[in-house]
């Protein structure tokens, strides 16, 4: 036989195979941007005197290891949970909050400075009510903060913008308005609705 | 015949495609060097819970992620109640603290106290867990946590 070149391997669909890789990592990078509900756990040293704190301004929920509500030691569903607490925030009782809108009831909390909600939940509780619940809570408190916000915003200078919004623009870089108002404004709010929420450890 | 034979010459020569591959390769690995999979590889089911009323996690502040779950399909002989899993393996409930030391150490000094702990919990476990995480956390002073969950309606995690 007569001797031969060795034949030229055919690089034609090595970009074939490229482009499958390049479609395969673009396909499953995903930025990541995680998101969630932030908490602080209170800190372990305990102070030794006892606060007293009426029983009224305490808004108990219990949750049990069956994921049962029981809020006010009455057996509620979840989906009022948020009017529920959003009401007993904004009672107002004693007449010391002038922006509360609530019915001022007496047996009710005296102001949201003073209202506290208690959470306690069981080992058997499921994660996913638990969150749900936390969930609500919060959105108590957003749904008070949204409406202060509304209301004394447009006098700062920040029309338009919920307690949502300006935390929001305040953290992003892009945003060009005044800052430092901005801040006092949200501080502010956080003072004039302090989200006061414990969880019973046992 | 002569007739096919003819085309052989003339016409537009084909354009010379020898360096696309280079171009590709070159777009292929500035996605593999870009890609950061930053994610531990799971040994727990974990799909998170859903809520409305989440704040994104600051990247700027360091965080650490503690995951909790019952394991997977692979690692049944670990039980199916919930565990926590700590980087990339099972942990127990008394390697909490030593793990949020040497998150610390790897720390610069002026970013410990913002050190945000991620909880990564399936929504199938129980708080019992939970709760003896957030102690052992509150044990090392670790006060900053996240619940980490997907966004949507809360009301629908109860099902």
């Amino acid at each position: 036989m007569a001797k031969r070149a060795a034949p030229e391997v055919n690089a034609g669909s090595m970009a074939d195979i490229a482009f499958l890789l390049l479609i395969f990592f673009l396909v499953t990078t995903t930025i990541e941007k995680d998101s969630g509900i932030n908490r602080k756990l209170p800190p372990m040293e305990e102070s030794d005197e006892d606060v007293i704190i009426k029983q009224k301004n305490i808004f108990t929920v219990l949750l049990n290891g069956k994921d049962q509500l029981l809020v006010e030691d009455e057996l509620m569903e979840l989906k009022d949970l948020r009017k529920a607490a959003t009401e007993f925030l904004d009672n107002g009782g004693d007449g010391s909050c002038n922006y509360c809108q609530g019915r001022k009831d007496p047996a009710s909390s005296d102001n949201p400075d003073k209202a506290i909600i208690s959470l306690k939940n069981d080992r058997e509780t499921s994660y996913a009510a638990y969150i749900a619940v936390q969930n609500e809570i919060v959105a108590a408190y957003n749904v008070l903060r949204n409406r202060r916000a509304l209301q004394i915003g447009p006098q700062r200078g920040f029309p338009g913008m919920d307690f949502i919004k300006m935390q929001e623009s305040y953290k992003d870089v892009r945003w060009t308005g005044n800052k430092e108002k901005l801040k006092e404004v949200i501080d502010q709010i956080k003072v004039e609705i302090p989200q006061k929420f414990s969880e019973v450890i046992e | 015949m002569s007739k096919f034979k003819k085309k052989k010459d003339g016409g537009l020569a084909p354009i010379n495609t020898a360096s696309l591959p280079d171009i590709v390769f070159m777009l292929l690995f500035f996605f593999m060097v870009a890609t950061v999979m930053r994610e531990d590889t799971l040994m727990i089911q974990n799909s998170l819970p859903v809520a409305d009323q989440i704040e994104k996690l600051d990247k700027k502040n360091p965080i650490s992620y503690v995951y909790m779950g019952k394991p997977s399909a692979n690692y049944k002989k670990f039980g199916t109640e919930a565990r926590i899993q700590l980087n990339d393996k099972f942990a127990d409930i008394k390697d909490i603290a030593p793990f949020i030391s040497a998150e610390r150490a790897a720390l610069r000094e002026e970013l410990i106290p913002f050190l945000t702990v991620s909880l990564k919990v399936d929504k199938e476990a129980n708080m019992g867990i939970v709760g003896d995480v957030k102690q052992e956390l509150r044990k090392v002073n670790a006060l900053k946590i996240n619940y980490t969950t997907g966004s949507g309606d809360a009301l629908t995690n109860m099902k």
